[in-house]
């Protein structure tokens, strides 16, 4: 009797239970019976991700990939990767009865003739150019804030790949309704692959199926477009995700905030909200764009044909450095030793723009090596707090806007009313000094800012308020810092230059000699963080300002 | 294993600088004592909608409304789809079609995102969670386990033991991708040689000037002083198969100067006719069309990177970053006046390439 009134509430409960989960219980238990998927949700369904709207970035990057994933695959339905010849017969009357590829006639039935097609071609650019302008932005941040140390070098390196494969996606997706403008792309790339020693003449051969055009390219690059470079971008994307969630993301310098600490919200709910929702407003202002302004009007330029071109050609934002570069070169750089030409005006381009590209890929080992550091490092530094790195991105970030401007060098001379000559003239000059002016305007500004911030935590801020002391002494009351404010200002690491010792050899090796020199160069001026037995004896000096209030 | 509240005073002590570890030798990082100490997390500030039970009301309402409007967004677009149909030739339907759906679809997608995000900001629970970090590397039980399974794995199988198998096994390796890189000469049709097909273009002794691109014949007395005309070899425009090639070889720009105004090199004077030049019209730097004529100054313009190149002057590159003239096409008129060329460039036209001499 008694054994049997004790277990009537434990059943009770447990058919409570299963009533007020009902469905959603019911189903969940049977996923979790059959993939144990609690697991995650308990591992992964209260992760802290912090706030930030820097953050946001790399978000943006993701979420225009998947916009580009939906509106590509629609595109896949009625597009056809093949330079057969056919004669345009759709809707759009200035092209009727003119020849050209099938790849260019089923664009131009895409955009007038299904509905919401060139919606969905107009989205796919749009996102196209936000994805590589997202990544661009985002690598920014990682590197201005210096992300990209201990543990997540390695991470740098895949966002890199993401960056190049991204461009290589959208010059080959550019490439495919071989339109006038884009023929006249696939024209350089080839005259590009054809100044490359050795190689360059069959590479050329091989990739067109034989002369420039060719009847092969469409549709190769279309199977590179589609399907091997999105397989690896969306393989890299999980692998860059995965050491998100392995190394916690990074955060600010704030209160509380610590190296042993990740400080935000939780994944659910609100993150799933937050970047959920975010995801929307990405599409919808991309749809939004794509609905009022047109992207890449093909049926302006009409189908390839190698003699014909317009002026003012330029190609897709992210291409343009490289293109630019190319304008940027001087006259005459060419040679041809023992029967060979070589083709400087094109290796010189391809040598400094690989270089420069390769530089951005090393330049967390490259730091590291310098510094020494072996600490990982989860708060981000503010860009001010490491003044040597920022002014070598400000010189990177001149240098990469020189190339840029110069893809644009003859629509600017005409639209300012300049000579060619001297617009070229004027960014050679500042694709050279540039990044030199740069780098000084920025180490120095950083420095500033530095002393500033040290100025607020020894004497707080400038309140206005002028006060006469007995004395007949004017001063102004400065406001002290708050000890939340405070620790912003203060929290950061600090290096010194490396001094040169001789090893157990007692020899000083050229390796070493390098890194030292390297080492001063990016840590000779510093501003050190502010100890508490200065703010101790700087609060002792002026007991004015802090009993002012 | 977030924490819902504020309160990790522990964690101030580990944060200052002074305590930060591992600092090898090769770094240069100071690490100082006298540092300041982490406040630790500033009060929580209470948002308007946890304050007044109003504002709250107000919030919950934007949230609905919002998704509501998402609905009518989503119906907008389908609608427009059906009022706003493509009409053949009227390009202004294609842009009403275009610009009703959009704005339909941006509607449904705004209004999900902004009532999702404004829910999650104003309504759920906004008090910072904690997390803490380990460091990434495994924990030493289990780094030592893994070298151990390596170990034994290599014990197992003689990895490291039996050299002989494990060099040949690397040599395979190595070698078994070979046929595949072989594969990819087939790309490329096996019966042609690229440097012998950019040697040479479609033009040779006898083949009449025609227009590009209906391929009408160019009589020497049509071409009046200062103009210009775009050219291609007869027979082209007629052309089926590989078309394009050719063009992409074989375009021309014609010139008529004032036989004045052009300085001819020797051996190259019998090659114009009556101040009639012809030119390569792809640029010797990547190969784009040298297609702009300025009538002025006798300077072509190639539109891809500005190389400008001096008609009056055998086409010498005057700027940009091409490094040879254009090639010149020597010409001549046939019985009927019509003009042909007396034979193929006498160089290779376009970008240069490896084997060019």
């Amino acid at each position: 009797m008694t054994t049997i009134t004790t277990r009537e509430p434990a059943e009770d409960h447990a058919v409570g239970m299963k009533k007020s989960g009902g469905f959603t219980a019911s189903a969940a238990n049977y996923i979790d019976e059959r993939t144990s998927i609690s697991g995650a949700v308990k591992e992964l369904g209260r992760k802290i991700f912090p706030d930030h709207w820097s953050f946001l970035l790399g978000e943006v990057a993701l979420y225009s990939f998947v916009i580009i994933l939906l509106s590509g695959s629609f595109l896949t339905f009625f597009f056809q990767a093949s330079m057969a010849e056919v004669v345009y017969d759709g809707s759009y009357a200035p092209l009727k009865g003119i020849p050209m590829s099938a790849a260019m006639s089923s664009t131009m039935d895409i955009s007038f003739d299904i509905r919401g097609g060139l919606l969905m071609r107009q989205v796919h650019h749009w996102a196209a150019l936000l994805f590589v302008a997202a990544i661009g932005l985002h690598m920014l941040r990682i590197y201005f804030t210096g992300a990209f140390r201990k543990p997540r070098e390695l991470n740098w390196v895949i966002g890199f790949i993401l960056f190049i494969l991204a461009m290589a996606e959208g010059f080959t997706g550019y490439s495919l309704p071989d339109d006038l403008l884009s023929g006249n792309g696939l024209r350089i790339i080839d005259g590009l692959i054809k100044g490359i020693p050795v190689l360059g003449t069959w590479v050329s051969f091989l990739l067109f199926g034989g002369e420039f055009p060719g009847n092969d390219i469409v549709g190769r690059l279309y199977s590179l477009h589609i399907l091997l470079l999105p397989a690896i971008i969306v393989a890299l994307i999980a692998m860059h995700l995965l050491f998100v969630v392995v190394h916690k993301h990074t955060q600010y310098p704030a209160a509380g905030h610590t190296n042993q600490n990740v400080v935000g919200y939780p994944v659910l709910p609100v993150y799933a909200a937050k970047a959920g929702g975010f995801f929307f407003i990405v599409f919808g202002v991309v749809m939004l764009i794509a609905s009022l302004f047109t992207i890449n009007p093909i049926w302006n330029y009409g189908p390839y044909d190698p003699s014909p071109v317009s002026a003012g050609t330029q190609p897709d934002w992210y291409i343009g450095f490289a293109d630019g570069a190319m304008r940027l070169i001087p006259t005459g750089w060419e040679f041809v030793l023992l029967n060979h030409t070589y083709s400087l005006n094109i290796l010189v381009v391809l040598t400094v723009v690989g270089l420069f590209i390769v530089t951005v890929m090393m330049y967390p080992f490259i730091e590291a090596w310098i510094t020494g550091d072996k600490r990982e490092h989860h708060v981000l530094d503010r860009p001010r707090n490491a003044p040597t790195r920022t002014a070598i991105g400000a010189a990177g970030v001149t240098f990469y806007a020189s190339l840029w401007a110069a893809a644009s060098s003859d629509i600017m001379a005409t639209h300012f009313h300049l000579t060619m000559e001297g617009v070229i003239h004027t960014l050679q000059a500042t694709t050279l000094l540039g990044p030199i002016l740069a780098f000084f305007i920025a180490k120095r500004v950083c420095l500033a800012l530095q002393k500033k911030d040290r100025e607020i935590v020894l004497h707080g801020y400038e309140s206005g308020r002028i006060v006469r002391l007995p004395g007949g002494e004017f001063v102004e009351v400065h406001q002290p810092v708050d000890e939340y404010e405070r620790w912003k200002l203060v929290s950061y690491s600090d290096f010194k230059p490396l001094m040169l010792r001789p090893n157990a050899q007692g020899k000083i090796g050229p390796a070493e000699k390098v890194r030292a020199g390297l080492s001063r160069w990016f840590f000779e001026d510093r501003i050190t963080p502010v100890a508490q037995s200065e703010l101790n004896r700087a609060h002792g000096d002026h007991p004015a300002e802090i009993t002012g209030k | 294993m977030a924490k819902d509240d504020n309160g990790a005073e522990h964690v101030t002590a580990a944060d200052s600088p002074g305590a930060q570890l591992a600092t090898s030798a090769a770094s240069t990082a100071v690490v100082t004592r006298d540092a300041l100490v982490n406040p630790g997390f500033p009060p929580h500030r209470p948002r308007i909608t946890d304050l007044d039970h109003k504002e709250e009301r107000k919030a919950e309402r934007a949230v609905f409304s919002l998704f509501y409007v998402s609905i009518v967004g989503s119906v907008f677009a389908i609608a427009a789809y059906m009022a706003f149909p493509i009409v053949a030739e009227d390009p202004g339907s294609v842009r009403l079609n275009n610009l009703f759906i959009g704005l339909g679809l941006s509607l449904a997608l705004l209004a999900i995102g902004i009532g999702a995000v404004h829910w999650g900001k104003a309504l759920m629970s906004d008090h910072e969670g904690v997390d803490e970090r380990h460091p990434v590397r495994g924990t030493e039980p289990v780094r030592a386990r893994a070298v151990e399974i390596f170990q034994q794995a290599n014990e197992e199988s003689g990895f490291g033991r039996r050299t002989l198998i494990r060099n040949s096994l690397i040599g395979a390796l190595v070698v078994f991708p070979l046929p595949a890189v072989v594969l990819f000469r087939g790309l490329g049709p096996m019966d042609q040689n690229p440097v012998a097909l950019l040697n040479g273009t479609m033009w040779k002794k006898g083949i009449r000037l025609t227009m590009d691109p209906s391929g009408t014949p160019i009589k020497a007395a049509d071409v009046t002083l200062g103009s210009s005309f775009h050219v291609i070899p007869e027979g082209l425009s007629e052309m089926g198969h590989g078309r394009l090639e050719e063009k992409a070889k074989a375009a021309v720009l014609l010139i008529r100067m004032d036989p004045k105004d052009l300085i001819e090199e020797e051996g190259r004077k019998s090659w114009s006719y009556d101040g009639i030049v012809a030119y390569s019209k792809i640029c010797t730097h990547v190969g784009c069309p040298v297609a702009l004529y300025e009538q002025h100054t006798h300077h072509l313009l190639c539109p891809c990177h500005q190389s400008q190149f001096d008609v009056e002057n055998h086409c010498k590159v005057i700027f940009g970053p091409a490094a040879r003239p254009l090639p010149q096409l020597p010409i001549a008129v046939d019985a009927e006046g019509y003009l042909i060329a007396q034979s193929d460039f006498t160089e290779p036209v376009g970008p240069s390439f490896w084997e060019r001499a």
